[in-house]
């Protein structure tokens, strides 16, 4: 009713609409924008994953004959197996780093704001950055082992970093460095809003430090635990610029990863159909982590409404 | 409830935080040692340990005076991309998120909700789906290989994250604020600077730093859609040290990593609070 003072009788509504333009303009143009190029932009991706396309896009249809193509490739059976060790050792390893970190932080111990800005920086810094100085400090010519060697103990090895079964664990070293601090921070804040009166209870049970921990704090945890998985496996599937910088996929393809295939597919071979095929199972390998996850979530809401 | 006195078990606590700090300290510890040994020095021994002599100069060679491929102009041009291409980007995705959200959370149109889902979807899309319809935008635009062509990828792209951020934040502004300003007359815009905008600055830091960190840290993009001289300074540490592979260079090498690390961790360092925030609040999605 207060709307139709400012229109008035008389006045068209056609003129109104057009004295909104602007925030029309201003309300859907970037949502559009945002909203169709994801849309447009996987449609296309998916199409051309079933198309001949090689150095340039092109129609035709070959079925799934991109995705076997990839699937038999020792490249991509090779990222598939580093990704499954690399995500599982990551995810599992910075978790328990973060948790551990969070439950010494609470602590109530001095300078906690300054270790907590210690162990988050390495997020402020790019994986280029962190792959590029973990390269020397992991090199056995040039870091650690080279120290070591030049103290005197000549025998010392840790030579990771160009041995190929292990170099996946270099990566697995610098992850953990760089995102630790990450779940810290999520644990920390879990820590901190726990029930009060159930620590007290607790407290009065008799309980003690570690058996408080198990018990009545630690179970509290657990949806933190599962985000923090979540995004961790996120970053585990995406990552790329991290083995750029470190190894380079080295030696030999002993550290590619599914990241690296689709763009060795893409833009070396150019060999697009078959990119996209791999960027498309990338995608499929997110929505097995994101979609239990989504309705994960949407149960536990459902259940806090109704609680 | 636990106390501070100085038993053996806190004793403990502190050496075990002490240990692990130093240890992530390390790796910067270890750059910023290294910017300031000669190449020489460093060729003798390991890349692990104490200047013999500070050697300065390392970080003019690495400002502008060390080549990457044919060019020998430091690292200089490629903090000037970085630059040019995150500045830009980051004002624009945020203002363009900030009235994105504010547009989804307050002023309330049909089928906000479904657009807003829409575009939060971005945040898991993986950047290799959108690789080849980038690059087909870039070339139809002519926007290959050009700074522009990166600063309209990254406000495109970054809007998933400013949207989500600024609606999550402005969900809690009480609807009747907007709906008493409606009804003495203001419009989308007004509300938007009179009320919206006041009440934004902690949101709109967070979101500043965020994006400013993504971007200027951003490879695949840098790398993929820009060569030789348009590089970002990603781009172009990789490019130094396969340029460098042969005759390495670690001194210089380790002052352009400091260099190019910079101007992220200085803004940890003034804006640690909100960078934190930002964190916790796209991992809350």
């Amino acid at each position: 009713m207060t709307i139709a003072v400012s229109t008035g009788p008389g006045r068209p509504a056609t003129s109104d609409r057009v004295r909104r333009l602007p925030e029309y303009l201003a309300i859907w143009v970037p949502l559009l924008l945002s909203a169709a190029h994801l849309i447009a932009f996987s449609l296309w991706t998916i199409w051309i994953s079933f198309t001949p396309s090689t150095l340039i896009p092109v129609t035709g249809w070959v079925g799934l004959r991109n995705y076997s193509a990839v699937a038999a490739s020792r490249n991509w059976q090779i990222a598939l197996d580093n990704l499954l060790l690399f995500g599982s050792a990551f995810v599992l390893l910075s978790l328990a780093t973060g948790l551990i970190l969070a439950i010494l932080l609470d602590q109530r111990i001095r300078g906690e704001n300054v270790l907590r800005s210690i162990f988050l920086y390495p997020l402020a810094v790019s994986f280029v950055v962190t792959g590029t100085v973990w390269s020397w400090l992991l090199n056995p010519g040039l870091g650690i082992q080279k120290l070591v060697h030049d103290l005197g103990w000549t025998s010392f090895r840790f030579d990771w970093l160009i041995d190929r079964d292990m170099a996946i664990w270099t990566i697995v070293i610098a992850a953990i460095w760089q995102s630790s601090g990450f779940a810290m921070a999520l644990f920390l804040a879990g820590l901190r809003s726990v029930d009060a009166d159930l620590i007290k209870a607790a407290q009065i049970d008799g309980a003690g430090p570690v058996r408080m921990y198990r018990r009545v704090i630690l179970p509290t945890l657990w949806p933190i635990t599962i985000t923090v998985i979540v995004i961790q496996l996120q970053f585990a599937i995406s990552t790329f610029d991290l083995v750029r910088a470190l190894t380079n996929g080295g030696p030999g393809i002993a550290t590619q990863l599914p990241a690296l295939v689709v763009y060795d597919l893409m833009f070396q071979r150019s060999l697009l159909g078959r990119g996209a095929a791999a960027a498309v199972l990338m995608l499929l390998l997110l929505l097995a982590v994101l979609l239990p996850y989504a309705a994960w979530r949407y149960v536990q809401r459902r259940r806090a409404i109704h609680a | 409830m636990r106390d501070r006195t100085f038993a053996p078990s806190r004793i403990l606590i502190y050496l075990i935080v002490s240990l692990i700090a130093a240890a992530w300290l390390a790796p910067l510890a270890v750059v910023v040692l290294n910017s300031l040994r000669s190449n020489e020095e460093i060729a003798q021994g390991s890349m692990i340990g104490w200047p013999q002599h500070l050697a300065w100069s390392n970080y003019a060679a690495a400002w502008s005076g060390f080549c990457v491929a044919e060019t020998c102009a430091g690292i200089r041009p490629y903090m000037l991309n970085s630059a040019l291409v995150t500045i830009p980007a980051t004002i624009f995705s945020t203002l363009l998120g900030a009235v994105a959200g504010y547009a989804v959370s307050l002023w309330r149109f049909r089928g906000d909700s479904w657009i807003y889902g829409i575009v939060t979807l971005g945040i898991f899309l993986p950047q290799q789906m959108r690789l080849l319809p980038w690059t087909i935008v870039l070339r139809d635009t002519g926007l290959m290989n050009t700074l522009t062509g990166l600063v309209l990828i990254h406000t495109i792209q970054g809007l998933s994250f400013t949207t989500l951020f600024c609606r999550n934040y402005y969900v809690a502004i009480p609807q009747e604020l907007i709906r008493a300003a409606r009804i003495d007359g203001a419009g989308f815009f007004r509300i938007f600077w009179r009320i919206i905008l006041p009440l934004s600055p902690p949101i709109l830091v967070v979101t500043v730093i965020w994006q400013f960190t993504h971007i200027w840290n951003e490879f695949l993009y840098g790398v993929t859609f820009t060569t030789g001289q348009q590089q970002p300074v990603t781009a172009a540490l990789i490019a130094l040290s396969a340029a460098v592979a042969d005759i390495p260079q670690h001194g210089v090498q380790s002052a352009a990593v400091m260099i190019a690390a910079l101007p992220t961790l200085l803004i940890y360092l003034i804006g640690g609070k909100y960078f934190v925030r930002g964190l916790t609040a796209g991992a809350v999605k």
